[in-house]
């Protein structure tokens, strides 16, 4: 194997670049809700295990860490599902300028953040959520 | 076929022919390129599109996923598989698991295709993500299944 530059050249860009951040957190987000999908996976094959297995799954599923997870879920959740969006109204032609995806970055920074403490609020509120 | 001057190639180097819609662009790969599967071989765009297609999926799949679980009365074993137990949770859960766990292989792929390098290892881990990826899929599906065909009591 040639030891050629490959692509992406993350040494040659200028991090703090608003393109790179936005794009940069939308593989990250993606990448921790891959994760959250094994998590929704145990789950389902808890439930289907039985009430007693569903049980110990829960007691995994109450722990501290995990709600410290569940925190992370919600706030990468708001945050790729406002990203992809962004991104599908690109693929339809708008929004592409560099003004109007300035702003749409910014809006998407702010409406995660709101997205996800909403969300966050709902769920210390949500009946479910009692242990 | 007409033995017309343009596609009389006697001559003894064949010049590049403009239009040779048959071949493409990816006349410029190795076949060992293709047989490795690496990259495009004319269905480069093929990732892109289901891509697209699965996001477009997961919106309303994901947003009606978080408001149902957060819409729960209690998380105990009784209510959530009476929730799977309704056709149409079950039916959502299942578009949801297996859109997310398709849209999660692909953006996985890219990452790997990005920053694991080396033939062999990457092909080896694309491998990895896939396989991990169906298991995760059919997990979630048998799982559902068995709660909404009431064996999970």
């Amino acid at each position: 194997m040639t030891e050629r530059p490959l692509s992406p050249h993350i040494t040659v860009y200028r991090m703090y670049r608003y393109t790179l951040l936005t794009s940069i957190l939308n593989r990250a987000t993606g990448l921790v809700l891959s994760a959250g999908l094994i998590l929704l996976v145990y789950w389902l094959v808890a439930i289907a295990s039985g009430a007693s297995a569903y049980r110990g799954a829960q007691a995994v599923l109450s722990l501290g860490v995990l709600k410290a997870v569940y925190v992370i879920l919600l706030a990468t959740f708001s945050y790729h599902l406002l990203a992809g969006i962004r991104h599908l109204i690109w693929d339809t032609g708008h929004g592409l300028e560099r003004t109007q995806s300035k702003r749409s970055a910014a809006l998407l920074g702010v409406a995660a953040i709101l997205l996800f403490m909403g969300l966050a609020w709902w769920a210390l509120h949500a009946a479910g959520s009692a242990p | 076929m007409t033995n017309s001057p343009e596609t009389n190639l006697s001559a003894a180097e064949p010049r590049p022919r403009r239009g040779a819609a048959q071949e493409g662009p990816s006349n410029l790969r190795s076949p060992l390129a293709r047989v490795l599967g690496q990259g495009s071989a004319k269905e480069g765009v093929h990732h892109w599109w289901v891509q697209r297609l699965t996001s477009v999926a997961l919106v309303p799949l994901t947003v009606w996923f978080v408001v149902s679980v957060l819409s729960l009365p209690a998380l105990d074993h009784a209510t959530v598989t009476a929730w799977i137990g309704q056709i149409w949770t079950a039916v959502f859960l299942i578009l949801l698991v297996l859109t997310a766990a398709w849209h999660s292989q692909l953006g996985v792929r890219v990452v790997v295709e990005d920053y694991v390098h080396g033939g062999g290892m990457k092909t080896l881990v694309l491998a990895l993500v896939t396989f991990f990826h169906v298991v995760v899929a059919v997990a979630g599906v048998l799982a559902i299944l068995k709660v909404a065909l009431g064996g999970a009591g």
